[in-house]
């Protein structure tokens, strides 16, 4: 190969490299954005020529099906990160400290959860918390007095179910998260607080939460995420996209039967809409808060 | 000082041996329940008691017989789907990293905020028009059109970027020095010092598409095409007879991926601590 060739190459790579991203972005993530938000404009069921409609379908949102599947993804998906975002990075700082012994297999046992498929773990949560007064949750509630439960009749015993779900299936992930940024956090920084007297509980506040700062909030965006996209999940539980009531509702939910039991195409893209609205205005402020493009730079 | 060191070992020991057995709990008791009639955990739930009866191998020989091995097609669609998805996602993801980490070149900042951006919206929202896209092309129930819209996963792209700009450049210098084309540094130089980035993202990716249910739920729509996850949901019907392979089913649908997290858990966490945000 010529010199001239090989700098023309060193120019010409990256485009090479970066291109099948390009084309998936094009094909498989713009196109079904634009295509969602026009039809979302349109008044459209099953595969019928889509007549534009306005914003009418955006006011046929405000029904209380909708309404209720705002709501159980918005507490369902704060209270996963009331949890998730603090405990395992405390359970990871206990991994990551000197006490524990066979750390290594702990940590394995812990990420299990994250393997199973959301069907076969469904299936425990859904019979471990039947409403048979003899059914494992209900056993374990009795211990403290309180009456069995037909935990997934309710709308809050159902949040309860799905929060317990979700804690299970990630708590292990967050760990791994998290002892990851550990690594990164210096050891000299402890010593050095160790020699002023600062306690343990100090040193994790003042020390150790700052440094992992970075992976608080990347964690706290998955979280985020997995909160306001969840379905699977209640799904398995009540084996329907649809639940008695709507208790198990979720905003995917509602996208779901709505496009693909009932083909009312319009209203299914309006939620898609207004969920991507809400999902990006959350991470343009967390994007602006972190700045992660700017700070690879160095 | 040293009694206090022996206390807090047991105690933090303790503290995360807990949370590990609750962790493995639910496999527990999936696994003995799966040797009893499955009606009688429909009816009954899960429960402390154990009474062993009714056990036996029933349940899972019929993984092999129930429906001309139904069972067994689901397990293949799933491995099929499983091992090209990856395969294609990890070679796709490393090469547009790497790219991403590697070169100065016009655009790099938006390509890289545009990754950022595809990994933050859920795919969900995208079910229909992507139903729609596959549908157009006549790939509704093919292998293909479960695949296709995933082959280029952003969450890969993001981890390999991170993990690529923590390698030495010298090498790619080096390697250009010694008469390498661009592609030649990546195939024979890098990515052999991508390998513990690769063994976590295969993890990270076979589990996304072992386990996946909404998207396949939607592509896949006769039995013989289905994948464990929506055969396995599908056995769950009221007027269902088919409870009893429901357990063992599931407690078999574990074993490839356990087989994958076993094999390459030792560069999982390295590679993560690797790739991961460090801000």
């Amino acid at each position: 190969m010529t010199k001239e060739r090989k700098l023309h190459m060193v120019k010409v790579a990256p485009y090479i490299f970066t291109a099948p991203f390009v084309i998936y972005f094009l094909i498989f993530f713009i196109y079904p954005i634009i295509s969602t938000f026009w039809t979302s404009l349109c008044q459209q069921v099953g595969f019928a020529p889509p007549k534009f409609a306005g914003l009418a379908n955006y006011g046929l949102l405000m029904d209380p099906y909708f309404k209720m599947a705002v709501q159980n993804s918005a507490i369902y998906t704060f209270f996963t990160c009331l949890i998730l975002v603090p405990f395992p990075l405390f359970l990871a700082a206990i991994l990551d400290s000197k006490f524990v012994k066979g750390a290594d297999v702990f940590k394995s046992m812990l990420f299990i959860p994250a393997l199973t498929s959301v069907v076969m773990a469904g299936l425990f949560f859904k019979y471990a918390f039947s409403s048979n007064p003899a059914a494992l949750m209900n056993a374990v509630v009795g211990l403290f007095g309180i009456p069995p439960q037909g935990w997934l009749e309710k709308r809050v015993t159902t949040w309860i179910v799905l929060v317990v779900f979700c804690v299970w299936k990630w708590l292990g992930v967050n760990i791994v998260y998290y002892l990851s940024a550990l690594q990164t956090v210096s050891n000299d920084l402890y010593e050095a607080a160790t020699i002023d007297g600062a306690s343990s509980w100090q040193k994790f506040l003042h020390i150790t939460v700052p440094c992992v700062k970075p992976t608080i909030i990347y964690v706290l965006t998955i979280s985020i995420y997995g909160g306001f996209s969840m379905f699977a999940e209640a799904y398995t539980l009540f084996n329907s996209a649809r639940t008695p009531g709507d208790i198990g509702a979720t905003i995917v939910s509602y996208i779901y039967s709505q496009g693909f039991n009932r083909n009312n195409f319009g209203i299914a893209s309006a939620a898609g809409i207004t969920l991507l609205a809400g999902v990006l205005i959350i991470n343009i402020i967390q994007l602006s808060i972190t700045d992660p493009v700017g700070k690879k730079e160095k | 000082m040293k009694n206090k060191n022996i206390g807090l070992t047991i105690l933090a020991t303790l503290v995360i041996a807990v949370f590990a057995v609750i962790a493995l709990m639910p496999f527990f008791f999936l696994f003995i329940s799966s040797f009893k009639p499955g009606s009688e955990m429909i009816r009954n739930g899960l429960q402390f008691k154990f009474d062993f009866e009714n056990y036996g191998l029933g349940n899972y020989a019929l993984l092999l017989t129930e429906r001309d091995g139904i069972y067994i097609k689901w397990y293949i669609n799933s491995i099929v789907i499983m091992v090209l998805q990856v395969g294609v996602g990890l070679f796709f993801s490393s090469l547009v990293g790497y790219g991403l980490a590697k070169y100065e070149f016009k655009g790099r900042n938006i390509l890289f905020l545009l990754v950022l951006i595809v990994m933050m919206v859920p795919v969900e929202i995208l079910i229909l028009p992507l139903y729609k896209e596959i549908n157009s092309i006549n790939m509704i129930d093919t292998y293909a059109g479960v695949i296709l819209p995933f082959l280029v996963p952003a969450t890969g792209i993001f981890f390999f970027r991170q993990f690529a700009s923590g390698l030495p450049t010298e090498i790619i210098e080096s390697g250009r020095v010694d008469g390498c084309g661009e592609f030649g540094i990546f195939f024979r130089l890098m990515m052999p010092l991508m390998l513990p980035a690769y063994g976590a993202m295969t993890i990270l990716l076979a589990m996304g598409s072992w386990n996946s249910m909404v998207w396949p739920m939607i592509v896949l729509r006769t039995s013989e095409m289905q994948t464990l996850p929506i055969g396995l949901q599908s056995l769950l019907t009221p007027y269902g007879n088919n409870y009893d392979m429901l357990l063992s089913g599931a407690v078999m649908s574990v074993v490839p991926i356990m087989i994958i997290f076993l094999l390459n858990q030792k560069t999982f966490i390295a590679g993560m601590a690797a790739g991961s945000v460090k801000g």
